[in-house]
């Protein structure tokens, strides 16, 4: 039984990495007030794009970065519609996450079934990952699980201890208070949520050529939606995220050990949704919403000369 | 006044033109303000003063006109210019990020040391709460603080800037009497230290306070600069207006009828599930008008909410034509012919809707306005274009959204629906909040006719001499409870002032 445990936690910190770069991002964005529902389809074409450029130069570092980048434009796309053009920021994101499945269906075809041409060796943390228990559970990672975990303090220091993570989230309070201060809204929000893309990417590009080492269409498998149910989850916060990751990584993981069990998988799927209407539930109230709940300009177009 | 260009001239606008689909807000207005003068900027609701001030600060952009600060040549993009060429602004709904501190509202948009919260920023703060009087907690929420500090956080943020010259925008319709005293020590402060203050406002009372120039608005128009001394409180209304304003209404003795409404001892909840109304009993017969005074946040807007069925009653009874309503939904006590006036004039209404369309809100679904599943737009317009005609509602088309009008025809839409059948009971709040000194005047003579012609009236009001003048009888809330109800002709200020503060109880005469 203990060995048992010890597996799936060992098995839910790589599963729940691609989630954790999506939900950092995701967070970022929505705390600037927009709400990114392409994170499907920015992870999935980062999954392609990771996977094509490791195979071409043999580098995954480039391959990573590359998925960055995409994962970035496409954000871009999404910026475009609903800050500049103030579309409905639900169907922008839709579309894009439609649009992502489909070009990287287009895009991947020809990876499809191929080995690959390398891979990370785990980093053994130097006199820590031979400890008992302890070392192969925390120290005999991929450096993205690291970086992953890296970013969690530095975007929590940024958001509440900074002059940016103030301006971020007056933004996403409120564009007209920021705007009255001087504070360009529109850049702000661009940026947070072209650095959302950027994490997407990444996140999927772990999928692809880290965590299966395969191409495989429609590999992110509702992973972008979990992430966005995993910012509801969080609370907007990225410590929380961390923790939300990770759990919903080792539900991922049960959903294949517990089968031979008789439980069903798609009962386990169905975990990440239920807990974020909880979440949902909890923080209905306005004393709750004011302490944890989303910000409050989410989803709203900000336009200076609105009467 | 346009060829003034004199070193004290902080501000000058030279025939400035800014246009809103369907409005001309601004008509080539001129304007100007000096170094250390409080100039106020009087005009009815939708005059154009928040236009004109908005374009000062960056956040609409004219479509004609110079703007001159310190007598150069400017051109204002957005409020970060604005701020630089120091001008600050405290909007009429302030612009504060609710859930964060007062110092991280105070220092958003600022340059400075990038890692936050830091000690330098708070001192400054400090120093500038101290030297003002404005004083208010560095690290509360905004959330948690009461309108006047928020105001001060307001000021506070503009003055941190660098401000010189500082535009407040009716920055007493949220205050207590007391915070706009304290409001008014802090504008005399801030004059006297040079920097300009302009004042925009639509009450007289304050152009005399505090101003010692005055600019006055009609219609997108600048009427007349003056210097408040040498004017009066008529001949500034009459600018203001456009006409003679009666400062005394006619009001006829009121014939009373039976009993409309009775109350036996209501209790009801506010939104934080604490009592807010306890055992209140009242009665109002047809044909007069209850006021209710009482300083905001004593439980008016909770009884009102109970009694138009908005808000569960915990306790106690109502009755309309003595039949009891108590827990019934807002649909039956509008068939009874309770007719209600919200205090917060956009509740009343589906901004987005058309005027047509929301003088029908509360018949759409009865003949002729609906044939079947469908609404007979033919019918509908014809009966809100009489209704636009003899409320005249200013509105550019039936078609324009409500959101568009300004808040003295956003509210005679509001009346127009509400008290054109004849209701048997009218509850209005506030209704008169806000609003100019013409649309007030009309609001004030409609409410006397519905009691004229047989309408029981109950009036909530913070404008102790609206109910003052209106009124045949007064009671004043305290704390949830009615203090008292006396006949108008034996109630004077002094001693509804007392009530309001809880001070003096008396025994509460069970008149009708």
């Amino acid at each position: 039984m203990w060995d048992f445990i010890l597996l799936v936690l060992r098995a839910a910190i790589p599963a729940g990495t691609p989630l954790l770069f999506g939900t950092l991002g995701e967070v970022t964005a929505e705390r600037s007030g927009v709400l990114n529902l392409g994170v499907e389809g920015m992870m999935i074409v980062g999954a392609v794009t990771a996977f094509g450029v490791t195979q071409s130069t043999g580098n995954i570092w480039l391959g990573v970065a590359a998925a960055a980048l995409v994962g970035g434009i496409l954000a871009l796309v999404h910026a475009f519609a609903s800050i500049t053009l103030r579309v409905n920021q639900v169907v922008s994101g839709l579309a894009l996450t439609m649009l992502g499945l489909g070009l990287s269906g287009l895009v991947g075809k020809r990876y499809i079934g191929m080995p690959p041409r390398t891979r990370f060796a785990p980093l053994a943390v130097p006199g820590l990952s031979d400890l008992p228990i302890i070392g192969p559970l925390f120290f005999r990672y991929d450096p993205l699980v690291y970086l992953a975990i890296a970013l969690v303090p530095v975007l929590w220091f940024i958001l509440y201890k900074t002059r940016w993570g103030i301006t971020l989230r007056s933004v996403g309070e409120s564009p007209a208070t920021a705007d009255a201060l001087g504070v360009n809204v529109f850049r702000v929000r661009y940026l947070a949520v072209f650095f959302g893309g950027l994490m997407a990417g990444v996140g999927g590009a772990y999928l692809s050529v880290v965590y299966t080492t395969a191409w495989i269409e429609g590999m992110t498998a509702g992973a972008g939606w979990i992430v966005i149910a995993l910012t509801i989850f969080a609370m907007w916060d990225p410590v929380r995220a961390l923790l939300g990751a990770y759990l919903f990584g080792g539900v991922r993981v049960l959903q294949y050990r517990l089968q031979p069990l008789g439980i069903s998988p798609n009962l386990l799927n169905m975990l990440p949704f239920i807990f974020t209407i909880l979440v949902l539930l909890v923080s209905a109230g306005e004393a709750m919403r004011k302490r944890i709940g989303a910000p409050e300009a989410l989803m709203q177009p900000y336009m200076r000369e609105e009467r | 006044m346009s060829d003034q260009t004199g070193s004290d001239v902080a501000v000058a606008m030279h025939g400035i033109v800014k246009r809103f689909p369907g409005v001309l807000a601004n008509d080539h207005v001129s304007f100007e303000a000096r170094f250390g003068e409080v100039h106020a900027l009087l005009g009815e609701n939708g005059a154009g003063k928040t236009t004109l001030m908005n374009i000062l600060y960056g956040i609409y952009r004219p479509d004609e006109g110079e703007i001159y600060i310190k007598g150069r040549r400017v051109t204002i993009r957005s409020p970060r210019d604005a701020i630089r060429l120091g001008i600050g602004m405290v909007h009429q709904q302030y612009r504060l990020v609710s859930t964060h501190t007062v110092v991280e509202n105070v220092i958003l948009g600022l340059p400075g040391n990038f890692f936050f919260p830091d000690r330098a920023a708070r001192r400054k703060l400090e120093e500038f709460s101290e030297k003002y009087g404005l004083h208010v907690d560095p690290e509360a929420r905004i959330w948690q603080l009461s309108s006047g500090e928020q105001q001060r956080v307001e000021i506070i943020k503009a003055l941190y800037r660098g401000a010189e010259i500082l535009i407040l925008d009716e920055p007493t319709s949220m205050l207590t009497p007391g915070e706009i005293d304290e409001l008014l020590g802090v504008i005399r402060r801030m004059a006297a230290e040079g920097h300009t203050v302009i004042f925009i406002t639509h009450k007289l009372d304050e152009v005399f306070d505090i101003s010692d120039r005055v600019t006055v608005l009609r219609q997108g128009k600048v009427v007349a600069t003056l210097e408040t001394a040498r004017t009066d409180k008529p001949s500034l209304a009459r600018l203001m207006v456009g006409r003679e304003v009666l400062f005394r209404l006619e009001k006829r003795p009121a014939s009373v009828g039976q009993t409309v409404l009775r109350v036996e001892g209501l209790h009801a909840l506010n939104d934080r599930g604490l009592p807010a109304v306890r055992n209140v009993s009242f009665a109002i017969a047809a044909g007069e008008i209850l006021g209710i005074a009482g300083v905001a946040g004593n439980g008016q807007r909770e009884l009102v909410e109970a009694l138009v069925g908005l808000r569960p009653s915990t306790q106690g009874r109502v009755f309309i034509k003595e039949q009891e309503v108590t827990h019934q939904p807002p649909r039956t006590l509008i068939e009874r012919g309770v007719c209600y006036i919200p205090g917060e004039r956009l509740i009343g209404l589906v901004p987005s809707l058309s005027v047509a369309e929301n003088l029908i809100l509360r018949n759409y679904c009865q003949a002729p306005f609906t044939q079947g599943a469908f609404l007979n737009y033919g019918a509908i317009n014809e009966y809100a274009d009489h209704l636009v005609a003899q409320y005249s509602v200013a509105t550019p088309s039936l078609k324009t959204p409500v959101k568009l009008l300004s808040g003295g025809n956003i509210q005679r839409v509001i009346l127009a629906r509400e008290t054109c059948r004849a209701p048997t009971l009218l509850v209005a709040a506030h209704p008169t909040s806000g609003l100019d000194v013409g649309a007030t005047e009309y609001i004030r003579q409609l409410l006397l006719a519905q009691r004229d012609q047989g309408t029981a009236v109950l009036l909530v009001s913070e404008d102790l001499e609206e109910v003052l003048q209106l009124s045949d009888r007064i009671a004043v809330m305290f704390e949830g409870q009615i203090m008292g109800i006396l006949p108008a002709d034996q109630a004077d200020l002094e001693t509804i002032g007392l009530m309001m503060a809880g001070a003096k109880k008396m025994s509460v005469p069970e008149v009708v």
